[in-house]
């Protein structure tokens, strides 16, 4: 037997038992505590305060703690490890292997070869992939520029206040999946005033892949800002932790409405903008009326595909996803360096390094000269 | 009229226009008219583009046939009609499945709310061993997406027999923490029990109270509106949920068999429909034939209970918003 078939049918399926392996190492660890701690106390002698603590800390936290092991962390370990090799599920919901040639014990160390035949299978799902991440990406701002504005507009003194905000925070009550797809079926999803017509005819100048997205965008535009209910209760929270006394700072120095806004409000909702952005995307990728999902699980039950072929579509859809987090972080995160212009401070930083910067090198040298 | 006239004339035109510019465009301390305008058109419209989805919904459930057809009818219905909705309530079979629905959704919700407030507070107020690699845990739960772990989870739940179409495994995964979007109801507990200072609960141990005693009677009632919020979200989702519901509840299980939930059957409301008025058989006489106007009124009833719900707790809620910390720093 090779290493690498040793490896793939003896190591790696032990990865399955990994999570109970920590949720039982954690229980035992607990338990010699919680029996030191019990003892010290019957002998009348003091537990240390760390003990203590810990020992409560866990016992909020132990019924979470078996669920996450058990229902999650055993979910990924599982779904990760199938991806590596070629099973289906049969009737009695038993994963069994996908042909018989799999059964005869001819397995070969091949564990990327679901990845490798999702491109060859699936010609859609790549240009799937890219669709999503193009609306996404289309979406996001929408949705965020969108809910900032009316988070400001609820925010400032007007009459009717908890009218509008009922009425803004409604969709996170009924927007989902089946009340969505009747509503969908209705034609009721898009603005009744706008006509399609116009927006496709400016359109036809663009590449495809861009023009798609764009008027499903504008087709669609009912159901993403119903999708910005979250959001707005997020931004109001932000708006209302902007200190008062700020404002007034800047009204004294004669700032006008306009400036206060992008000096002031901007900056301390920037947090709020990556949370939203952030939540934004992953509610985006994860509901349920996305088409990769129900391509995903209809691989799950096809005949010529299988779980294992299904785990493995996931995890290019997770890899995916934390690509555009990633990429959502990086845009909204706030960049600390650009912001200290101020040469001396750098100078003071840079000192603490051994160096200076070369502007206050120059300063210093002219300085001198003088 | 002398040249004093004039000038003076022309000063009075001058601060007229200028208190006029003051107002309709507003000054450091007041938002001028033209302002307020623009906000108010801005929120009206907005608000109609919100609630035009629900206000069409409800005109078409209240449509006769003839008016689907009629052209001229798109808003206002001609003659007001129930049928719609007596139709909808056979098809779902509404007051059964909506007693069904409200045990689905309701146990788990209360359990959630106390398992998450309870996890929130021992993540926000204890130092433990391992606690940040618990915290990573966390948001790696929130981030990613569910389908990775539905599979075999409910490959889990069927070898362990409890996929059987009872409340069962939605109250299990409820209390280990695990329910429907649990990580976000964790999170907003953390937040809000982070902000509760930490002095009056440790001298109420001081006290005297043990340490659940400290939490069940001082940081619990503190934040009574991060309950509400969770409450109402977690509601909310058991009511909505669909794919992880019929998960739960086992593929292939029906309503005559066991526990179901509006939206599913909403799902499937056309051919139940065709199935309890026999419209398959009698296609010929089109008279008996679904139409949009049975559909939205199946609709519009499967979201009834939350519109009333939310009817019900909306101040409570929109006041709560303002002090849930629901974002953190």
């Amino acid at each position: 037997m090779s290493m690498g078939n040793f490896l793939y049918e003896k190591v790696l399926p032990l990865l399955e038992y990994v999570p109970y392996a920590l949720l039982i190492g954690v229980c035992v660890a607990l338990l010699i505590t919680l029996i030191y701690a019990l003892i010290r106390n019957a002998q009348k002698k003091p537990v240390a305060r760390g003990v203590r603590e810990s020992l409560w800390g866990y016992f909020f936290i132990f019924p979470w703690v078996v669920g996450i092991c058990i229902f999650f962390l055993s979910g990924v370990a599982n779904s990760l490890l199938y991806s590596f090799y070629n099973l289906k599920l049969d009737n009695g919901l038993q994963l069994i292997p996908l042909t018989a040639e799999d059964a005869t014990g001819a397995q070969v160390y091949a564990p990327l070869a679901n990845y490798i035949s999702v491109f060859n299978k699936e010609l859609n799902y790549p240009v799937t992939l890219a669709n999503f991440a193009v609306s996404l990406i289309l979406q996001l701002p929408v949705i965020i520029a969108f809910s900032l504005i009316i988070a400001l507009m609820l925010n400032g003194r007007i009459r009717g206040r908890g009218f509008f905000r009922t009425i803004f925070f409604l969709p996170v009550i009924i927007a989902t999946g089946p009340v969505m797809s009747q509503l969908t079926a209705q034609g009721v999803s898009s603005v009744p005033m706008v006509s399609q017509n116009v927006i496709t005819s400016v359109l036809t100048g663009l590449p495809e892949f861009i023009a798609t997205p764009i008027s499903d965008l504008f087709s669609q535009l009912i159901l993403i800002l119903w999708n910005s209910g979250i959001q707005i209760l997020i931004f109001l929270a932000g708006l209302q932790k902007v200190p008062t006394a700020m404002y007034e700072a800047a009204k004294i120095d004669g700032a006008s409405a306009w400036e206060t806004f992008w000096k002031i409000t901007l900056p301390s909702l920037r947090s709020m903008i990556l949370l939203n952005s952030i939540y934004t995307v992953v509610t985006l990728a994860t509901n349920s009326t996305n088409p990769i999902i129900d391509l995903i699980y209809n691989a799950t039950y096809a005949v010529t595909k299988g779980y294992s072929y299904a785990a493995a579509m996931t995890w290019m859809y997770t890899v995916v996803v934390a690509i555009l987090l990633l990429i959502t972080f990086l845009i909204v995160r706030e960049k600390k360096e650009k912001k200290s212009n101020d040469v001396w401070r750098r100078d003071v930083e840079a000192n603490k390094r051994g160096m200076q910067s070369k502007k206050v090198q120059k300063m210093l040298e002219r300085g001198k000269a003088a | 009229m002398t040249l004093a006239d004039m000038e003076l004339k022309e000063k009075a035109k001058s601060i007229r226009k200028e208190k006029f510019k003051k107002r309709m465009l507003g000054s450091a301390d007041r938002r001028g008219l033209l302002m307020t305008v623009v906000v108010y058109v801005l929120l009206i419209t907005i608000a109609f583009i919100f609630l035009y989805p629900v206000l069409y919904m409800f005109s078409r459930s209240l449509m006769t046939r003839n008016d689907l057809l009629d052209a001229s009818a798109k808003w206002l219905p001609s003659q007001l009609t129930a049928k719609n909705y007596q139709d909808a309530i056979l098809t779902l079979d509404y007051w059964n499945s909506l007693w069904k629905n409200l045990v689905l959704a309701l146990l788990p919700t209360i359990c959630q709310v106390f398992v998450c407030s309870m996890v929130g507070y021992g993540f926000a107020r204890y130092k433990f061993p391992l606690k940040n690699f618990w915290m990573a845990v966390l948001l790696l739960a929130f981030l990613l997406p569910p389908q990775v772990t539905s599979l075999p989870n409910y490959l889990n739940f069927s070898r362990l027999k409890l996929a059987d179409g009872t409340v069962k495994p939605f109250l299990i995964t409820a209390i280990l923490g695990q329910g429907f979007k649990s990580v976000l109801c964790v999170l907003i507990f953390y937040n809000f029990h982070r902000q509760t200072p930490q002095s009056l609960v440790e001298a109420a141990e001081i006290d005297g109270a043990g340490h659940f005693k400290a939490y069940w009677r001082i940081a619990l009632p503190l934040c009574t509106a991060a309950i509400v919020v969770v409450t109402l979200f977690s509601f909310v989702w058991y009511w909505n949920e669909t794919t992880l519901v019929r998960e739960y509840l086992g593929y292939g299980h029906t309503r005559a068999k066991g526990l179901t939930t509006l939206m599913i059957e909403l799902q499937k409301f056309e051919d139940s429909y065709n199935t309890t008025f026999d419209a398959r058989a009698s296609s010929v006489t089109s008279t008996n034939k679904i139409n949009d106007a049975i559909r939205m009124a199946g609709t519009m009833l499967s979201i009834a209970p939350l519109l009333i719900l939310y009817f019900v707790l909306q101040k409570q809620f929109v006041e709560s918003v303002d002090r849930a910390g629901i974002t953190g720093e």
